[in-house]
C-alpha cells in the first residue's frame, strides 16, 4: 500500500512540472505581451512619456528576457510561494490570489457533496424503481441537465433567486462582510450565496452520476445472489445496502477524477457570469491581458487541484476495492 | 369364425408398406431457414445494427430530428427572411411579433400586425406594440432580401418573407435591430458543422495514436498513456481558454473557426484513443491477427484491415456521444468572447448578447438561441444512446 501512494505521489511531480510548462508558452504564444496593451492605451491618450514607460515596465517584468528564462524564474519561485508580479496591478500574484483561492476551494467541495448526494439519491432511486415514472423522470432531468448550457441555467436561476426567492446576487457573501474576519454571520452569507453557482455547476455532472450509478446497481440486481437473497426472504432494504449497493459504489467513487476537471471547468464559466470572487473572472482577465504570471498560477492551481483529486480518488478506490491490486493497474 | 371381424387378416396387411420417396436426399433439411430466418442469419454486421437501432424509438427520432437540422443549413438562405447582417436600425429590440390566422373573426391566412413604436419618456426606452388594425399578411415562396446563396450564386428566393411594406421578425430581434430567426438559422452552419468537424480530427488524432500505442506496447504506449493522462487530469475550460486567447487577433474568422476546432479537437481525443488503445492490446493477442502477421501484413494493414473494424461501431458510438460536448464547449468559447468572432456567427456568438441578467428581465428573446442548443443536444444524446445498443448486434 505505501509503496502504491509513494509510487503515485512521484508520479505527481512530473505531470505538474510539464503542465505548468507547457501553460506558460501557451499563454505567451499570441503576438505582443500585457506591456503592449497598456502602452497603447497611453499612446492614445498622448502620453509624451509612453515610450519610456514602456521600457521601464518592460524591465520591471523581465520582458525582455527569453521565454525560458522567465518560466524558470516563476518556476522557482513557486517554491518560495512567489509567484512573481501580476502585470495589470504591478502586484505580488501571491496577493491577487489568496482569498480567491479559498473560495474556489469551498465552492468545488460544496458542489461535488452536492453532486454526490444528489445524484446518489436519484440514482439508487432510479435503479430500484426501473421503467417507472420516477426513473422516467429521472433520466429527464438528467439529460436536461446536461443539455443547457450552464451559464444561461446561472443566468436564469439568478433571475428567478433575485425575483421570487429574494436571494442576494453576485458576489459570495453580503458587502458587510468583505474583508471581514471569519464569523457565524459570515459563513451562513457565504452559504447562502453559495445555493446558485452549486446547483449550475452541480447540474451536468450530477446528470452523468446519475445514469452511471444507475447502471451499475442495475447490473448489479440482476444477479443470482440477489435473486437468491430475495428467495429467501431478505428484507429488500438490506438486500439492497448490504452488497448490491456496495458494489455500484465503487465506479461513483472512482468517479471524482472524471468529475473534478468537470466541476473546475463549470466553475470557471460560472462564476464569469455570476461574477463571483473566485479564480474564474480573474483567469479570463489576465488571459485576456496576457498578464503571463497570474494566468499560469491559476491554471497551476487549477491543474494541482485535479491532480491532488485524482490522487484522492486513486486513493479512496484502492481501499473500498480489495480486487485492486496495487501497483499492477488492471488493463482496462 | 368366418363371420367374425378380424383385424388382423382384413386385407390390409399387418405391417406398413413398404415406402420408396424417389426424390433425392437433401442432408441438410432439417437445418432448412425460414425466408425470414435467412434473411437474418445472412444479413451483414451493419444491416444488423441498423435493425437493432431501428427498435429504438427515441433514438430513430432524434436521428431524423438531425438530419433536418443539417438539411437546413444547406438551405439557410431560402428559410430565413432576412440576411445575417441585415440591420433595421428603427426596430432596435422589437419583441417577437406572434403570427395570427383571423382578424376580427375572418380568416385571412397567416399575417402579423404591424409593429408601433412608441417611447417611455421616462425610461427612454422604445415600447413596440402590435397595432390590431393593420394586419399585414405574411408572402410565401416568394421574392425578398437579396442573398448569395452559399456565397456562390445571386438570388432572392425565400420561403417566407416579410409582407409588404412592414416587417417580420417572428423571434425579435437584437440591439443592432437584426432579425433573430434569421441569425438563429444562419448560426446553425457554424454550430452544426464545428462538432463534426471537430469529432473528425479527433476521431483521427484517436485512431492514430491510440493505435500506435495499443499496437505497439513499449515506449510508444508509455509516452502515449502520459499524454492522454495529462489531458484528462487537466479542466479543459481553462485550457480551451488559454488556447483560445493563444489564437492571434490577426487572423481572420475563418481561419480562428478552423483554429477553434483543432482546438476542441486537441483535447477531446484522449477518451477515444484510450479506447482504441485498450481493445487493440487484447485484440492483437488473438490468432486471426496473429496469421496475418505470420502472412506478411503489415502493421497498417493489420490494424486498419483486420484488427480496427472488429469495434468500429463501438467508436462510432462513442465519437456520436462526444460531439454534445463539442458544441457545448464552443458555445461556452463564444459566450465568453474568446471563441468564433463576428461576422461568423454561431448559436454561441448569438448568446453572448445574453451575457448580463437585463437580458433575462427585459429583452428575454436574446436567450431563445438556447433553444436549437438544447434539442441539438438531446437528440445526440439520444442517436448516441441507440447507436451505442446497437453497436454490437450479435450481443
Amino acid at each position: 500500500m505505501l509503496r502504491f501512494v509513494v509510487r503515485r505521489v512521484l508520479l505527481m511531480v512530473p505531470t505538474l512540472f510539464i503542465i505548468s510548462a507547457l501553460v506558460y508558452f501557451i499563454i505567451d504564444l499570441p503576438p505582443g505581451d500585457c506591456v503592449t496593451s497598456q502602452i497603447d492605451e497611453l499612446l492614445a491618450r498622448g502620453d509624451p512619456d509612453a515610450h519610456g514607460r514602456a521600457i521601464e515596465l518592460r524591465q520591471l517584468y523581465n520582458l525582455d528576457d527569453p521565454l525560458w528564462q522567465r518560466y524558470l524564474e516563476w518556476v522557482a519561485g513557486i517554491f518560495r510561494w512567489d509567484f512573481g508580479l501580476s502585470c495589470q496591478d504591478t502586484v505580488p500574484v501571491s496577493e491577487l490570489i489568496g482569498e480567491r483561492m479559498v473560495l474556489t476551494l469551498v465552492m468545488e467541495s460544496a458542489t461535488i457533496i452536492f453532486i454526490w448526494t444528489v445524484s446518489f439519491v436519484i440514482g439508487v432511486y432510479a435503479a430500484t424503481h426501473q421503467y417507472q415514472m420516477g426513473d422516467y423522470v429521472a433520466s429527464f432531468v438528467g439529460f436536461i441537465g446536461l443539455a443547457i448550457p450552464n451559464f444561461l441555467l446561472a443566468l436564469v436561476l439568478l433571475y428567478v433567486g433575485k425575483v421570487y426567492f429574494g436571494l442576494s446576487i453576485g458576489g459570495l457573501m453580503d458587502a458587510e462582510y468583505i474583508g471581514q474576519p471569519t464569523s457565524w454571520g459570515k459563513i451562513v452569507s457565504v452559504a447562502e450565496h453559495l445555493i446558485i453557482p452549486v446547483v449550475v455547476i452541480g447540474t451536468s455532472g450530477t446528470a452523468g452520476m446519475i445514469r452511471r450509478l444507475r447502471a451499475n446497481l442495475l447490473d448489479e440486481l440482476q444477479k443470482q445472489y440477489v435473486v437468491t437473497g430475495r428467495a429467501k426472504g431478505l428484507p429488500p432494504l438490506k438486500l439492497l445496502i448490504k452488497y448490491p449497493l456496495r458494489h455500484a459504489i465503487n465506479p461513483f467513487v472512482a468517479d471524482i477524477g472524471g468529475l473534478l476537471p468537470d466541476v473546475i471547468s463549470g466553475s470557471v464559466i460560472v462564476s464569469v457570469v455570476l461574477s463571483l470572487p473566485t479564480t474564474g473572472p480573474m483567469l479570463l482577465g489576465a488571459l485576456k491581458t496576457q498578464d503571463v504570471n497570474l494566468a499560469a498560477t491559476f491554471l497551476l492551481f487549477v491543474a494541482t487541484l485535479t491532480v491532488i483529486g485524482m490522487l484522492i480518488s486513486d486513493l479512496a478506490l484502492a481501499a473500498l476495492d480489495p480486487r485492486i491490486r496495487f501497483g499492477a493497474k488492471s488493463e482496462k | 369364425m368366418t363371420d367374425r371381424p378380424s383385424d388382423d387378416t382384413s386385407g390390409t396387411p399387418r405391417r406398413t408398406p413398404h415406402y420408396v420417396n424417389r426424390e433425392a436426399w437433401d442432408p441438410y433439411v432439417s437445418e432448412r431457414l425460414t425466408a425470414d430466418q435467412e434473411k437474418y442469419y445472412m444479413a451483414g454486421q451493419w444491416k444488423l445494427m441498423w435493425w437493432r437501432f431501428r427498435r429504438h424509438r427515441p433514438a430513430v427520432a432524434a436521428m431524423i430530428f438531425l438530419a433536418l437540422m443539417y438539411f437546413t443549413t444547406l438551405i439557410s438562405e431560402w428559410i430565413a427572411p432576412y440576411d445575417l447582417h441585415a440591420r433595421h436600425s428603427g426596430y432596435i429590440f422589437a419583441p417577437p411579433q406572434s403570427v395570427h390566422l383571423f382578424h376580427e373573426g375572418k380568416f385571412v391566412g397567416p399575417f402579423v400586425y404591424a409593429l408601433k413604436t412608441t417611447r417611455d419618456l421616462e425610461t427612454l426606452q422604445r415600447i413596440y406594440t402590435p397595432d390590431p388594425t393593420k394586419p399585414m399578411p405574411l408572402r410565401f415562396f416568394c421574392s425578398g432580401a437579396p442573398y448569395e446563396f452559399w456565397g456562390l450564386v445571386h438570388g432572392h428566393f425565400h420561403f417566407v418573407c416579410p409582407p409588404r411594406g412592414g416587417q417580420f421578425f417572428w423571434l425579435g430581434t437584437d440591439r443592432l435591430g437584426r432579425d433573430m430567426f434569421s441569425r438563429i438559422v444562419y448560426a446553425a452552419r457554424i454550430s452544426l458543422t464545428i462538432g463534426i468537424i471537430g469529432i473528425a480530427l479527433s476521431f483521427a488524432l484517436a485512431l492514430i495514436l491510440g493505435g500506435l500505442a495499443g499496437y505497439y506496447g513499449g515506449w510508444v504506449d508509455n509516452v502515449v498513456q502520459r499524454l492522454t493522462e495529462i489531458i484528462k487530469s487537466f479542466p479543459h475550460l481553462p485550457l480551451w481558454l488559454a488556447l483560445s486567447a493563444a489564437l492571434p487577433i490577426t487572423w481572420s474568422p475563418l481561419l480562428i473557426y478552423f483554429g477553434i476546432t483543432i482546438i476542441l479537437a486537441l483535447l477531446d481525443w484522449p477518451s477515444l484513443g484510450r479506447a482504441v488503445r485498450s481493445k487493440l492490446l487484447s485484440l492483437r493477442e488473438e490468432d486471426y491477427a496473429l496469421a496475418a502477421q505470420m502472412m506478411g501484413a503489415k502493421p497498417g494493414r493489420i490494424i486498419g484491415r483486420h484488427l480496427l473494424p472488429g469495434f468500429m461501431s463501438h467508436l462510432i458510438a462513442s465519437a456520436t456521444l462526444s460531439i454534445p460536448s463539442m458544441i457545448l464547449a464552443e458555445t461556452a468559447l463564444s459566450f465568453l468572447g474568446l471563441g468564433l468572432r463576428p461576422p461568423i456567427t454561431s448559436w454561441g456568438v448569438l448568446l453572448n448578447e445574453a451575457t448580463d441578467i437585463n437580458v433575462v428581465a427585459v429583452n428575454w428573446w436574446l436567450m431563445l438561441p438556447v433553444v436549437p442548443v438544447i434539442l441539438v443536444i438531446l437528440a445526440y444524446q439520444f442517436m448516441g444512446d441507440g447507436m451505442r445498443d446497437a453497436a454490437d448486434p450479435y450481443a
